[in-house]
């Protein structure tokens, strides 16, 4: 670090312009410099990121096809992970959203003031659990409880691909890591929702029940109008969570690499996440390649998925009223 | 104006009784319809599901709020009119949102207590898995492992995160390196956990050759995680201290950078303590990234720079997912390693509320 | 204690926007100077410049000369930290630092800097910056209490003992007294009256009997159009610009018509 004795910007001698470099106390130069190293630190971590997850990947793009796991190259290894991947993530965002918006709207439109504010910190505290947790309670308690459910589907509703069977004895099913992943990211969707639905402007609620409009008719021109961005924003985040879940995933589903739609039968596509949690501690050579490989693929996924996220926030920010 | 209301007031006094009455015949079901009608619901659906000896509670309490639900919307629309009904049949279907959501929840938490607590003793937390087949054992090694990991990332990330934020509120607000920073601090936000995993695994097997799996490689992957998550939360606590203590500062002639250490980090210092608490939180229960980079071990290794280590998550996978024989120690043991998890997330929680209360600027 | 401030074709800028032209104004020692004009005439902007504080925000520059006591404040290795050591400055809104104590706040500019004092000395320095303020025997009881727990004309004079405790030889003051109500408005003129026995002050304010109450001087900004720099029309002894001002726009202005 340069000290008060390097020598300074303007000498005190010179006869300097007016728009000579201001004075800069040394330790304001000491601290801003930390400062700045931080911020350019993350973005160096950043790119040593995405440096070794391509240079660590490109074997497996450049091997011979036989040579990766499957022998079917590269695009068809990862392809049905890519499937299973976002199968489950979308699942998982179909049946969080709605229920958490509900949620969200019960803890601050609905409930009781005096329950709404320990509600509020329950699902901040559910928001925190390990995701080991819920893989273990979707194993032990989810899949066994919903077998009964799955036959019915197939029993009543077989004709939709989705509940074609054959159900799977232990439920270890994709429907079952669906939902496992909807309860999971529940309470995040619902502690973002939660947050803007509570920052809608009192003004502009009470201008609306003014109007002589009934509690919902308020939230459908006051909070919800408000709170779109937000509620976006932290589907999108759940999404995320989803798309990157590994142990949930890596704990219930059973796998048989196949690419269907076949909610409910034994027979399911893994994701990308599992899969390498699953295969890496007993690869070696190209195999951790082709893992690797497909991590790239995954943060790829991610990062699209936040971009849109981010994309429609910003769009949305203009018209939400918020400043 | 004042006149024009007299007037008013004086009609509405004059006529208060009959529009009052009106408002109240037109509008309004008598309070105990709603309870009324759900247990009228309830008692018609478990006839006829009694009836025909199909009964099972869960269709039972699916059948029971559908019915409610129309008989209510129907019985208001009469009574009330349809936008009233519309706002009851919302609040049925919001609160049963609400309710079937919380189901799972508090299954999660049950199932964890009641299977966790069996080996919630004294020998799980003071015995490793070192020697032990089947019954006994514990998850010492485990918990020291996380404690260490977690703690050396929280090193790590807490000052690059604090800088960081300082950096984009302070010094870089608007310029294009700050942008740059906010927008991949945003990328990093949705780095998923595994892909971090294995960009520590890929640094460390640079350095150590292929097969490496050390402890500091897991904080490393930590770090990732929980940097970004340590920049938003200060970023915003910064952001929120009026300006007008900086300029109180500076006018009294406090170079900026002390301005900065004693004014605004103290002034925000509740709540980035407490969004620092969350970020442990959130990193602590991390499986994916420890199975990758740390690996499991069964004895006790206090030394994140010296091989494998066993952590938390990673005990209560490998517990569940590869028991030994006879089983269910393995699987008891599993449980309570995922009590004690969510134990330590809940503390960390509440120690994060209690930070933004106590630390909190007072006015009285 | 006590200079005079000269600006000398003192133009500011904020990147290239000019805002404010080519002032010239000499300020007495000792004396109460006010500044009045429309709003966003450039005079609360003139003010921030005296003591550098408009640099806060990036971009922001002058041109022409700025002398305290013949000095140059924007010379060549004039250290902007420095200048407002010797130029305090007293904000719209009271704004005590709300993690301290009323005994921290008022010995702030020194307990920010580092400056060691023996415990005897800091006391008594609080006392005769809380006395310079007529805030001593309001909070002498409870000086170890949060700041931001007085009333919102306390917490003015708090501000302004905070300035003092500085020892600066100059005061300014940004409004100071419209976020108050009109009894605390009093206590801080007769404040202002008592301090200029030791200081040079500088008041910008929207309250023409405010500027005629409290003030020996009287200098009128105004501004052409937006988009335009602000000028001083003119500046005068007080009871001049509002008995006979020599231009036509400082009378419409006093005399409540604007045009």
């Amino acid at each position: 670090m340069s000290t008060d004795t390097s020598p300074g910007p303007a000498p005190a001698t010179a006869p300097a312009p007016p728009s000579s470099k201001p004075v800069v106390q040394p330790g304001d130069r000491i601290f801003a410099g930390f400062a700045t190293g931080a911020g350019i630190l993350i973005l160096v971590v950043l790119a040593g990121v995405a440096a070794f997850l391509v240079t660590e990947a490109a074997p497996a793009f450049v091997a011979p096809a036989e040579e990766i796991p499957g022998g079917g190259g590269i695009v068809a290894y990862i392809w049905p992970l890519v499937f299973g991947t976002l199968l489950a993530a979308v699942l998982a965002l179909l049946i969080a959203t709605p229920l958490a918006v509900c949620v969200a709207l019960f803890i601050t439109h609905f409930a009781p003031r005096r329950i709404s504010q320990p509600l509020g910190y329950v699902v901040d505290l559910l928001a925190a659990v390990p995701s080991i947790v819920y893989g273990l309670w979707g194993v032990a308690v989810l899949a066994p409880a919903s077998v009964g459910l799955m036959t019915w589907l197939q029993d009543y509703l077989g004709w939709i691909p989705l509940f074609a069977g054959p159900v799977s004895a232990t439920g270890r099913t994709m429907l079952v890591v669906g939902v496992t992943l909807a309860v999971m990211i529940l309470p995040i969707i619902t502690a973002v929702s939660r947050e803007v639905f509570l920052q809608t402007p009192k003004l502009h609620e009470e201008a609306a029940l003014a109007l002589g409009a009934t509690r919902w008719e308020m939230i459908k021109m006051a909070v919800l109008p408000f709170g779109r961005s937000g509620i976006i924003s932290g589907a999108m985040l759940g999404l995320g969570r989803a798309l990157g879940e590994t142990m949930a995933v890596a704990i219930i589903l059973s796998v048989s690499g196949a690419v269907t739609v076949n909610l409910i039968s034994s027979g399911n596509p893994s994701t990308i996440a599992a899969n390498i949690a699953l295969q890496f501690p007993e690869s070696t050579g190209i195999e951790v390649n082709t893992l690797i490989a497909s991590g790239l693929v995954l943060f790829l996924i991610t990062l699209a998925v936040n971009s849109v996220a981010r994309f429609v926030i910003n769009r949305r920010r203009e018209f939400s009223g918020a400043n | 104006m004042s006149i024009d209301t007299d007037k008013r007031d004086a009609e509405r006094t004059a006529a208060v009784r009959p529009t009052e009455d009106k408002i109240a015949r037109q509008g309004r079901l008598p309070r105990w319809s709603t309870p009324g009608a759900l247990a009228a619901a309830a008692v018609v659906v478990g006839g006829l599901l009694a009836a025909t000896g199909a009964f099972s509670v869960g269709l039972f309490v699916f059948l029971t709020v559908v019915l409610f639900a129309v008989g209510l919307y129907a019985l208001s629309r009469v009574v009330e009119g349809a936008r009233k009904a519309t706002d009851r049949v919302v609040t049925i279907v919001v609160t049963s949102a609400f309710l079937l959501a919380l189901i799972p929840l508090i299954s999660v938490i049950w199932t964890v207590l009641s299977n966790g607590i069996a080996r919630f003793d004294v020998e799980f937390f003071n015995s490793s898995m070192r020697g032990i087949v089947g019954e006994g054992g514990g998850a010492y090694h485990a918990i020291a492992g996380t404690l260490v990991i977690t703690a050396l990332a929280a090193a790590m990330s807490i000052p690059i995160g604090l800088l960081t934020a300082v950096y984009l509120v302070e010094y870089g607000a608007g310029s294009r390196l700050a942008r740059a920073i906010t927008f991949f601090v945003d990328v990093m936000t949705g780095i998923p956990s595994i892909v971090a995993g294995l960009f520590a695994y890929a640094l460390f097997a640079l350095f150590a050759g292929p097969g490496v799996r050390l402890g500091f490689a897991g904080a490393v992957a930590l770090s990732v995680l929980m940097i970004p998550v340590v920049v938003r939360a200060t970023e915003e606590m910064l952001k929120i201290v009026p300006n007008e203590l900086r300029e109180a500062a500076f006018a009294l002639g406090v170079p900026k950078w002390r301005t900065i250490l004693k004014v605004v980090i103290p002034t925000s210092v509740a709540g980035i303590a407490s969004g620092i608490t969350l970020a442990i939180a959130r990193v602590i229960g991390e499986t994916a990234p420890l199975l990758i980079a740390v690996g499991i071990t069964t004895g006790l290794n206090f030394n994140p720079f010296d091989g494998r280590q066993a952590t938390l998550p990673v005990f209560a996978y490998y517990s569940y997912a590869a028991p030994g024989v006879p089983r269910d120690p393995y699987i008891d043991r599993a449980w309570t390693a995922a009590l004690v998890l969510i134990v330590i997330v809940m503390v960390l929680n509440l120690a994060a509320r209690l930070i933004a209360r106590l630390f909190a600027p007072k006015t009285r | 204690m006590g200079k005079a401030i000269e600006a000398i074709d003192l133009s500011i800028y904020y990147g290239s926007f000019r805002a404010v032209e080519g002032v010239n104004m000499s300020i007495r020692p000792k004396t109460v100077t006010a500044l009045i004009g429309p709003s966003g005439c450039g005079k609360s902007t003139y003010l921030r410049s005296i003591n550098r504080m408009h640099e806060v925000i990036p971009g922001a520059r002058v041109e022409g000369r700025l002398e305290l006591d013949g000095t140059d404040l924007y010379g060549a290795g004039v250290d902007p930290v420095g200048v407002r050591r010797q130029i305090g400055m007293v904000f719209q809104r009271p704004n005590p630092f709300p993690t301290m104590s009323i005994y921290d706040n008022v010995i702030a500019g020194q307990r920010l800097n580092n400056k060691r004092m023996r415990k005897d000395a800091t006391d008594d320095l609080v006392e005769r910056s809380l006395r310079g303020a007529n805030l001593w025997n309001e909070v002498k009881d409870r000086l170890d209490k949060p700041g931001s727990g007085l009333s919102g004309g306390q917490q003015q004079r708090l501000c302004i003992a905070r300035a003092i405790a500085v020892q600066p030889d100059v005061l300014l003051m940004d409004e100071p007294c419209s976020a108050l109500d009109p009894i605390s408005t009093l206590a801080i003129e007769d404040l202002i009256n008592e301090l200029k026995t030791d200081y040079t002050i500088v008041i910008v304010t929207h309250n023409m009997q405010q500027a005629a109450r409290v003030s020996d001087y009287t200098g009128f900004f105004t501004i052409e159009g937006t988009g335009k720099p602000g000028k001083l029309v003119e500046m005068d002894e007080t009871r001049t610009i509002f008995s006979q001002p020599k231009q036509k726009a400082t009378e419409d202005y006093v005399s409540g018509r604007f045009g």
